[in-house]
């Protein structure tokens, strides 16, 4: 297939804007007569709150409301209800909001909040996950959400799965191999903090500028939000700024939200609530810990005979969409590489620690870190090659795995060998380390993750309008959110590539739910998948309506055209009766007839046409639109079962490390990753993906981790909480994609935005391992740890 | 933020300075920071705040041509000071405008995602490059290292300024 825009690297459509700063994100909004929010956070991890006063901080003069639940209709939150936008009797975490200030500016509304006084009677608090499911623990929640006594910790919540025969797939096992491996609480942190602006018309209506990925799930949250407050039938119109970053933070509605909401209806003014850096690390929601522990067996040749996996959840103390990690967990727990018998078991735990929500790759980067760290221990106890023993036991196209995924294309054999081959693996394992006190290993580590949406709602649609206007513009309607990642960039090359109408006259307009039909959100590595796929579907929509208009106008304009300007040439006009739709074609904004592509005076500017069509009697103006719903199912939690992505993204990540045996400093060397990407739509995006998710596997394998101490957040800062920089990521990074073509993807494209940081923790730790034969279970793997690993005499 | 006292709602001072080439006359609270001044008063929005700490380098602006974090200074410190921000760089004339090099260079090469690192990466970037007309790709990383990044892994980033600097004319002996 030859394209003429897909596959090269053209200039990023928001690029320029960005790096002339003039790309507005919502630090950077204001409306008129607008107000400053400000929340005041609980002082303890679990407490009763026995009372709170308010009067200094409402006789400061610039304060305009100040809300606490004594005088707010009730609003919850959380897909369980389990949360409340401000606590009444009780706090869970430290990061519970107690009340909120709307004042004349940001200053006043921080000491009103210092001016509050809250009385709390501390309760003994639960932190770990073990701990709160003990028969004695203090309860986080007393009641569910219907108000009847619940008796535990564990959320409500089955995340399952079993198939074949687990007692079987052991006897038959040669080489069995357990392990334990934990992961840390870590923040997102978007160089662009969360913030919103609330604001209310005369009618009652909402419009809200949120920082999110999901504005119509929100416009749902926030509508019954409404109703809670006695608004029932009022509509949340939610516009979507420049995101500034998003990585899971905007895929849940926040409790900041909900409370610029009540303040700009308590004081009838837009009010702006915007986190800084100390709040946002404090009290946005982090990728929860998790603790998996796992068991495979092979034979003696290295088949996969079974898999047996058990998680713990953190979850913290409120619901959020984090909660459901298991749900994407499912899919490597059972279907990355071929293993006929399996069991997942999971456990979700309230605790009073800060609550949990999404982070890119949603549970895969957990549940594959266990599961490839152990892999490479089952490879050592077979002693078969790492890279052999995946090749065995590869995916491969056209297999429907124990979850009932069905694998349309995969490339996963081919990556495994090429990153393999690019890191040099042979050589490189076996070099001799003997001696040295810098060891030096290579590993590598697969992934699975959904390349065609994720259904994890029971519409996985997006939809796309697509209008053109009298001068052969084309305006772009969609609900789906560009975060940085390229989307607008790629949705615009594709419906060049779709229309015939040059990328310089495609406009992405801002996504806003009250111009923008429905899209469930950026997530799941979906944005271009289904955006695309709509697009494509009303570009089909927008010929059929262009070339159907063509089959009058363009004889008539082609014959006059002729007259006037072709009058002396040689050539003559090709037959111009009975034309259909199908015999048009639009390329670079010109129709003209497939049987005469080159014909040098029988094509149509676009806008002529268009203008043609409007200024008419009874005339029209084109707009079209498209709904696209992959081809998947919503599985069945408790059973685990359910094609959940209409194809799946297949890579290989490998990893030269140097390890310092005396201070415990890992060095990346060199870095091979192989994708099995489908269809490359953009070169330059497409590897700014790979490498920045690449970045952010590296900080979540070796520095980073949000310290807590009875529930209180140690390190909300740059300082002490260590993301990669510059320095850090100073070593190369061989890409190569696989084309595999697939048959649903736009133009055979499937989703990338995840895989890249998905298996980078366990191909580092996998070549940590091969560098000094200690087998790490926690991260981050700091130095302390490795030291420590190094002098505890192996077992 | 720092938060200031209302009861103190205080005498404000005069302050001068040059913007972008042009002359400010403004009058300013002695703790006001620059980044408030230049964002909230003078709305030059293109600075960013990322940390409000000096920690990511997100509002990196230039005063007498070195890099600062504007959210760590005080507004009358750049008194009588030529302070040039993201909005300063690209020539703008009846004509229209012109990227500067740098920029043009972050946008060839794909280094720009979410955007908001990206004001505080070029000024830095415009400075070092001043400075290091030809440099080693560790000493670009290292002039980078108080520039975070969350999306792109900064290889392109990288990229770019090793773009720039091919690119810039006054660079000797290319």
């Amino acid at each position: 297939m030859s394209f003429r825009y897909l596959g090269l690297d053209a200039e990023r459509t928001d690029a320029a804007n960005k790096a002339i700063g003039q790309t507005h994100y919502i630090h950077d909004l204001s409306r008129p007569g607008m107000l400053f929010g400000k929340i005041k956070f609980s002082e303890h991890a679990h407490a009763r709150i026995l009372n709170i006063d308010t009067s200094k901080a409402e006789a400061l003069p610039g304060v305009r409301a100040v809300l606490t639940a004594a005088n707010t209709p009730e609003v919850r939150l959380g897909f369980l209800r389990d949360n409340f936008a401000l606590k009444r009797d009780k706090v869970r975490a430290f990061r519970d909001e107690v009340a909120a200030v709307a004042a004349i500016d940001p200053d006043i509304a921080a000491e009103a909040v210092e001016l509050i006084e809250v009385e709390y009677e501390p309760l003994p608090g639960v932190f770990d996950p073990h701990e709160a499911l003990a028969p004695n623990a203090p309860l986080v929640h007393d009641t569910d959400a219907r108000g009847r006594p619940v008796t535990t910790n564990r959320l409500p919540l089955e995340f399952a799965h079993e198939s074949g025969d687990l007692d079987d797939g052991r006897s038959k096992s040669v080489h069995i191999v357990s392990g334990t491996y934990t992961t840390p609480l870590i923040q997102q942190t978007c160089m662009g903090t969360a913030g919103c602006i609330a604001e209310f018309d005369t009618h009652q209506n909402l419009t809200i500028w949120a920082k999110t990925q999901i504005p119509f799930l929100a416009q749902r949250d926030f509508n019954r939000a409404l109703a809670d407050m006695g608004l029932k039938g009022r509509n949340s119109r939610v516009i979507v700024p420049a995101l500034g970053g998003g990585f899971g933070t905007g895929l849940d509605t926040h409790v900041y939200e909900y409370l610029s909401i009540l303040l700009a209806y308590a004081t009838g003014r837009p009010v702006k609530v915007l986190y800084n850096r100390d709040e946002e690390f404090a009290n946005l929601s982090p990728r929860q810990s998790s603790e998996v522990t796992i068991t495979q067996g092979c034979d003696a040749e290295g088949n996969l005979t079974f898999r047996d996996i058990h998680v713990l959840q953190d979850n913290g103390a409120y619901a959020s969409w984090g909660a459901t990690y298991p749900s994407v967990m499912l899919m490597p727990a059972t279907s990355l590489y071929r293993v006929q018998n399996v069991r997942f078991a999971s456990d979700l735990v309230y605790t009073n620690n800060t609550y949990a929500q999404a982070m890119r790759g949603y549970g895969n980067p957990e549940l594959t870190w266990a599961l490839e760290s152990n892999l490479d221990d089952l490879a050592t106890a077979a002693n078969i090659d790492p890279v052999d023993i995946r090749l065995r036991n590869c995916n491969q196209p056209g297999e429907t795995t124990p979850m009932g995924l069905e694998i349309t294309t995969c490339a996963l054999d081919q990556c495994l060998e090429q990153a393999a081959a690019t890191i040099d693996w042979d050589a490189k394992r076996a070099a001799n380390n003997n001696g040295a006190t810098k060891k030096r290993g290579v590993g590598l580590a697969s992934l699975i993750h959904v390349g065609g949406s994720g259904r994890i709602y029971r519409s996985d649609a997006s939809g796309i309008i697509l209008r053109l206007d009298d001068y052969g513009n084309l305006y772009v309607y969609s609900g789906s959110v560009e975060m940085g990642q390229g989307l607008h960039t790629a949705v615009t090359r594709t419906l060049a590539e779709a229309t015939g109408i040059t990328p310089d006259h495609i406009f992405i307009n801002q996504t806003d739910t009250a111009t923008c039909p429905w899209d469930v959100g950026t997530h799941a590595s979906r944005g271009a998948f289904v955006t695309c796929n709509a697009a494509i579907l009303a570009a089909a929509k927008l010929h059929e309506k262009l070339f159907s208009a063509a089959c009058d106008i363009f004889p008539a304009e082609i014959t006059k055209q002729h007259k006037k300007r072709c009058a002396d040439a040689d050539h003559h006009l090709p037959e111009l009766a009975n034309l259909s739709p199908d015999d048009f074609h639009l390329l670079d904004n010109r129709i003209s007839l497939k049987s005469a592509p080159d014909h040098p005076c029988a094509h149509l500017p676009v806008d002529r046409l268009l203008r043609a069509m409007h200024f008419t009697d009874q005339g029209q103006m084109i707009t079209v639109e498209a709904f696209y719903d992959p081809p998947s199912v919503l599985p069945d939690w408790e059973k685990g079962y359910g094609n959940m992505s209409a194809c799946y993204t297949f890579g290989t990540q490998a990893v030269e490390v140097e390890v310092d045996t005396e201070t415990g400093d890992v060095t990346i060397l060199d870095v091979a990753i192989a994708l099995d990407v489908g269809r490359v739509l953009h070169p330059k995006a497409l590897i700014g993906q790979t490498l920045g998710a690449l970045a952010q596997g590296i900080g979540y394998a070796l520095y980073e981790k949000v310290h807590t101490s009875q529930g209180r957040i140690q390190n909300p800062n740059f300082t002490d909480y260590k993301i990669p920089t510059a320095v850090e990521m100073d070593f190369p990074v061989n890409i190569h994609f696989h084309e595999t073509n697939d048959p649903h993807g736009p133009f055979g494209a499937k989703g990338i935005g995840e895989p890249g940081l998905t298996p980078t923790a366990p191909a580092i730790s996998n070549a940590i391992f091969n560098a000094t034969g200690i087998r790490l279970h926690h991260l981050p793997m700091t130095p302390e740890s490795i030291v420590s690993a190094l002098k505890t005499p192996s077992s | 933020m720092t938060t200031r006292s209302s009861s103190a709602l205080q005498v404000s001072q005069p302050l001068s300075f040059t913007l972008n080439g042009h002359v400010v006359h403004h009058q300013v609270a002695p703790h006001a920071l620059l980044l408030d001044v230049l964002r909230d008063e003078l709305e030059h929005k293109g600075t960013k705040e990322g940390c409000g700490k000096g920690e990511c380098g997100a509002c990196t602006v230039l005063v007498n041509g070195r890099p600062v974090n504007a959210c760590i200074t005080l507004a009358l410190e750049v008194e009588d000071a030529d302070v040039y921000t993201i909005e300063g760089l690209a020539a703008h004339d009846a004509h229209g405008r012109a990227l500067s090099i740098v920029q043009q260079a972050f946008v060839e090469t794909g280094a720009v995602q979410c955007g908001f690192c990206m004001p505080g990466m070029i000024m830095t970037t415009t400075h070092f490059l001043e400075h290091n007309p030809n440099p080693s790709t560790r000493q670009i990383r290292v002039a980078l290292a108080g520039n975070l990044c969350r999306c792109t892994g900064y290889h392109q980033i990288i990229d770019a300024i090793a773009l720039a600097a091919r690119t810039n004319p006054d660079r000797g002996g290319a």
